[in-house]
Order: C-alpha cells, then structure tokens, then sequence
C-alpha cells in the first residue's frame, strides 16, 4: 500500500472539482480519506480540502497522482517519523505514540513501513537497520530501543467498507438486541463460517464457563465435530467447570436435572485434583478419564487450546498460563493468524481478546449483556456483530446450521 | 470607459500567418491568405468601431504572429491588468509588449506567479456573478486560483477536454442576461454540471455550428459579433433579442481564432460581482 496526502484550494465545491478528485481516486480503485475540510462560507471565499489517498502499488499512485495534480492537487511533502530512544527497559520514551488496532504505517527514509503487528495501546518501535517497525507492549522495550514519537509521519488507514460485495458483518454492523429476531443472522454467520473453513480460514472460540452452565457444551462439541473450530481460548474456570460436568454431570455441584447433587460444590475441587494428577487435559483424555465434555472434544479433533489463569482461580488445571504476562504473549501469538473468532458468554476474556485483535478479524460476540457486547466489539468496526442473547440457543441454531447431527431436547 | 462606451484591444494583422503549428487548426502547409486575413480583419474592426466601442490597436510585431489574437493578452477588471503566462514559448514573446503597453496608459499591472500558465481572456470569461475558466489544454487550474485571490470573486474552473477547444472562448460565450451559448461537449461532465448550475439560460450549438467558432463572439450588450456559419445560433440569439454580426473569419480559423480571440475587452469588468 502507498499513499500520499494532497490538498485542493480554490472554489473546488462550485467548480466540482473536489467531487471530480475523490471519483478518479476511486475510479482508478485507490482509496481517500479527508483529513481536513474546509468550505468557504461567502461566495467568493475559497475551499480547502486535505485528503490522504492511498493506492495498492507505487506506480499506481504515481499514475494517480499525475493525473490529480492536473486537477490542481497539490501533493504535501511527508515527514519522516521522529524517533526517540527508551529511555530503560519497559519504559517508553514520554512522548511515545499509542497505536490504535488499526493497519498502521510509519515513514521512514521517505519509505513507508507497516507496523506489525495491528495492534492497539502499544508503542512502535523502530529498527532502522532492518527497516522493519514493530507495535510493542512495555514488557517488549528495552533501554535505548528506538521508539517512534508523536504523530509525524505516522499515517493510519481504517478498515474500508467493502464496495464489491455484500458483507453480513458491514451489512449488520451493529447489535441485535434480546427482542430481535436471530435466526436468519445465525444463519448468515453459518455460511460465513462455512465459507471461511472452504477458505482455509482460522476460526477461533473464546468460551466462557456459561456455555457448560447452560448446558450449551453438546452444541459446541458438535460443532468441534465437524470442523468448525480450529482454536479454543478459554480461563482455568471454563477448564474446571467443563471437566467437572464431565466426570461429575455437575457445575459447582449443581446438576441440570437434580436440584443438587451428591458431593456437591466438592465435585469442582474433586475434577480439577482428577486432571491434576492424571498430568492435564489431554493426558487425561488418553488416559481414559476425560471421556467428555468440551475439551475432550477439542483433544480428539485436534483443537488448539489456549487457557490462562486469573486471580481466583482453583488448581490451575496443568497447562493453563497463570503468568499474566507470558498469558498475553501466548494468546497474541495464538491469534496471530486467525480470521474468524465467536467470543461466546465471557466479558473478561472477550475483552482481554478484543484488546488484541488485528481490525480485519471477523468478529462475533454473544452475550446476555447488552454492554458487554457492546464493548467487547467497539475497536472492530465493519468487521462485527454483536448477539445479546442466551448463548445455549445460538449455539444449538448455530451447530444446527452447520451440522447433519441433531440433539435431543 | 469612456463616454459609457466598451474600450476595446484590436492589433492589426501585419504579422499575422502560421509560423508554426500548437493548436489542431494549424497547419503551416495550408497557410492564410495574407490579403484576405487583412480584409477580414478590417471588417471586424468596422462592425467593432461601429458598435458604440473604442478600438485601441496595440502596434504589431514582426516574429509574433499570434499577438493579433489580444484575447489572449491577459484579463483586464476595472484597472487592474492580469497578464497572461503562454503555455507556449512561440507566443511568450508576446507578453511584454502587451503588459508595457497597458502599464503606458495607467493600467496597474499584476502578475501571476511564473510558473502558472494562464492564457488571458481566452481561458477567463465573466457570466453572471462568477468568472468562469478554463483549464488543462492552456491555462492551469492553480492560475484560477491565484485569479480569484487577486480578484477577490468566484472562479468556476471548467476543464475542456477536445483539443479543437483549447481555450473557454472557443466554446463558452456569456451572455449579459446571464445566460449563455456554448459547445457542452468541449467540456467534461463535472464541467458541464458546473456550468449548468450557475448559468440559467443556455444555448447548446450544434457541434456542426461550433466547428465554425460561433461561439468565439464578442458581445456588446445587445449585440453579437460571431462567424459566419450558424444559422440555428444566429436565429435562436435572435429570438432572444440579440442583433447578430455574422462577418467571415476563415483566414483566422486557419489558426484556430475568430472574432473574439481578435479582441481583448479594456476591462471585461469594470468591477468584480
């Protein structure tokens, strides 16, 4: 991608010499962005428009800008990006610039640089030898790093909205609410998944331990089943209270058909020592103990599963990351090449999920709690859709949709 | 003005032929009848000076075949002289004659910056209460700009895409009603759309009539000096109450110039709308 910012002056409204620039901009399939505008109020008084375009290739935005000048366009020369150095390790310099999770693209050498990864609240660094900029968290900068400063020759380009085609995640691009009808959106998010698996597409379920609560796991294993999840994150709570329903049919002693179960609350702390000593997860599915539940499935269909621990958790389960720290590197790594995640019934890990997310990660969230959706998806906009509703039946519609396999109610 | 009477810039022939060629009309081995340019000239001259004008001629010189065309001189509002920067290095010359000229009889004399081509009333026509210009073959669209700056009005930049038509003259013509005539596909659409909403009456010239200049005409209130060749122009400004002047020009179409681009108006304006 190159871009380049020009200005127009002059009476660019009355002579349509603005609307004549932004439709060769994207007549010659190039994007624009105004940054600035400003209208003249009396008649005589002139315009001002600054626009950023961008196009796919250098020559193409040479070509491109070529032909604007002649329109009047004058090209604004671009700075390079300031850089000061850390001043100690996991500290930034004071004036460092904050991403946004944003494609991004810093200038250096008169040479633009994507910033990788796409991701939001962290600093730049730059390394100029390489010429290779790099989006990092305090506990990625060491003392004298060179980390980019203010906001000059920094340039950030907005996910687009999709002009070829209809996108169900541009065309509902907002939340449905608990009163709304679902089934023909479900239906939507089923073919997209559908597509992205054709696609060769990464798709990625971030489960809360509602899903095992409401008695929802039988709709995600079948959906594990078929092939519809290629990665699962989820916290030592989900682990525990899945594995409890599997080797005990309760969660936190309660049984969905009884009112309470025998052993009660004792049969969490008795399924996390069962896992504990069979040596973890997928140990204890070989073993022949784990014989259900979600992460049995997972382990079976060869699911990736990432947990991490918080502060009131119980074991932990072996091979959940408990440092919060090294949680956040493994899950960034995790996440790095998926394409599709369904954050289902968890606030806190959905955000912690959100937070790390590339802007071009389709993106559903459901969640019984309008604000919860609502935060969970407002740094993905055209990319989201936002469910508030029980997740037990989106996910039986959803694995309905999918799936040959049917559940007895 | 004198007298409430329009002053006019004529420069006589004596000079005039095709030396070289930088317009599609042009062709130096076809070449203009010398004596027939002089009588065509003359003509216009007498039908100017016979409508209530004063025709002031700017001595011609040798090597400047062009400058018989003063249109392109520069723009004149009230007393201010814009002279124009040619895009073309055979007419530059022309410039300086032009400019001392109209500074010797106390016209202030304003420059654009150098390096923006503007070719003077040919690229810069008022109508109604903006200045329309043209823009692309000739004149750049930052020269409008700086115009309308230094002028302090609207300027409507049009782009002209047939290279036939590389000055507004030759396929814009207002009117003082307000309205105007003029050859809709010299321009592109955003041109076309610009024009349309800010001059309420237009006459389209059928492209068989433009192809003779009609509308490269002066207009003196309410009368027009045009070309010979377009009848259905010349019968729809009748309509209207103009009285037409329809003189021969074929030796100044040969360069691709008629009446209008003969005449530069001593001002355009008296003063900005």
């Amino acid at each position: 991608m190159s871009s380049e910012t020009i200005e127009l002056r002059g009476h660019i409204i009355d002579s349509l010499i603005l609307p004549k620039v932004l439709d060769q901009i994207l007549t010659h399939g190039a994007n624009f962005k105004i940054t600035e505008i400003n209208i003249g109020r009396k008649r005589a008084d002139q315009s001002f428009a600054r626009i950023e375009v961008s196009a796919e290739t250098g020559e193409a935005l040479d070509e491109l800008i070529l032909r604007l000048r002649q329109q009047g366009a004058e090209v604004v020369e671009r700075t390079n990006a300031q850089v000061a150095s850390a001043p100690a390790d996991g500290v930034f310099p004071s004036d460092f610039y904050v991403t946004t999770n944003q494609q991004t693209f810093v200038r250096l050498d008169g040479k633009e640089i994507e910033v990788s990864p796409a991701m939001i609240n962290s600093a730049i660094a730059l390394d100029q030898k390489k010429g290779t900029a790099r989006a990092v968290k305090f506990f990625d900068v060491n003392k004298g790093d060179e980390i980019v400063v203010g906001h000059q020759g920094v340039r950030v380009v907005p996910v687009q909205r999709a002009t070829t085609h209809t996108d169900l995640f541009q065309f509902i691009n907002t939340t449905v609410d608990a009163d709304e009808p679902k089934s023909a959106i479900i239906r939507g998010i089923g073919d997209e998944l559908r597509r992205a698996r054709e696609a060769n597409g990464k798709i990625a379920i971030v489960a809360g331990p509602a899903i095992v609560r409401t008695g929802a796991g039988q709709h995600l294993v079948r959906l594990i089943e078929a092939g519809y999840v290629d990665r699962l994150f989820a916290g030592n709570s989900f682990a525990a209270y899945d594995v409890e329903r599997a080797l005990f049919g309760t969660s936190l002693g309660a049984n969905p058909d009884l009112a309470v179960a025998r052993g009660g609350h004792e049969n969490h702390l008795r399924a996390i020592n069962m896992i504990r000593e069979a040596g973890g997860i997928s140990p204890a599915v070989h073993q022949k103990i784990l014989t259900g539940g979600i992460l049995h499935a997972c382990v079976r269909n060869e699911v990736d599963i990432v947990l991490t621990g918080g502060i009131r958790d119980e074991g932990p389960i072996p091979g959940v990351t408990t440092d919060v720290i090294e949680a956040q590197k493994v899950m960034r790594t995790k996440l790095a090449d998926v394409t599709h995640i369904i954050l289902l019934a968890t606030l806190q890990h959905s955000l912690a999920i959100a937070s790390m997310l590339a802007p071009d990660v389709k993106t559903v969230c459901v969640d019984i709690d309008p604000p919860a959706v609502e935060k969970a998806i407002e740094h993905q906009p055209l990319q989201s859709i936002g469910l508030v509703t029980d997740v037990e039946p989106f996910l039986r519609e959803l694995a309905d949709c999918l799936t040959d396999s049917r559940v007895r109610d | 003005m004198s007298n409430g009477m329009r002053e006019l810039l004529l420069c006589p022939p004596d000079y005039y032929g095709i030396e070289y060629e930088i317009n599609p009309w042009m062709s130096v081995a076809r070449g203009a009848e010398a004596a027939v340019a002089q009588q065509q000239w003359k003509q216009l001259h007498t039908t100017l000076s016979e409508l209530h004008c004063e025709v002031h001629l700017i001595p011609p010189q040798p090597r400047l075949p062009d400058m018989v065309f003063t249109a392109n001189a520069g723009l004149t509002v009230g007393r201010k002289f814009i002279p124009s920067n040619f895009r073309h290095k055979e007419r530059a010359g022309e410039q300086p004659f032009f400019s001392n000229w109209m500074e010797e009889r106390g016209y202030e004399v304003h420059w654009l910056p150098d390096n923006l081509y503007f070719e003077g009333e040919g690229d810069a026509l008022f109508g109604g209460d903006a200045l329309f210009c043209g823009y692309k073959f000739r004149s750049d669209i930052q020269s409008h700009r700086a115009l309308a700056d230094m002028l302090g009005c609207l300027a409507i930049s049009v782009e002209l895409v047939d290279p036939r038509f590389y000055h507004l003259d030759t396929c814009f013509c207002p009117l003082p009603d307000g309205g105007a005539f003029w050859f809709p596909s010299a321009f592109d659409e955003y041109g076309q759309r610009a024009i349309r909403e800010h001059v309420t009456d237009l006459i389209d010239v059928l492209p068989e009539e433009a192809m003779h200049f009609s509308c490269n005409a002066v207009v003196i209130e309410r009368d027009i000096v045009l070309p010979e060749g377009a009848p259905q122009l010349v019968t729809q400004l009748q309509d209207r109450g103009y009285r037409c002047h329809e003189l021969p020009m074929s030796e100044f179409i040969k360069a691709g110039g008629a009446c209008k681009c003969l005449t530069m108006f001593m001002p355009q304006r008296e003063a900005v709308p």
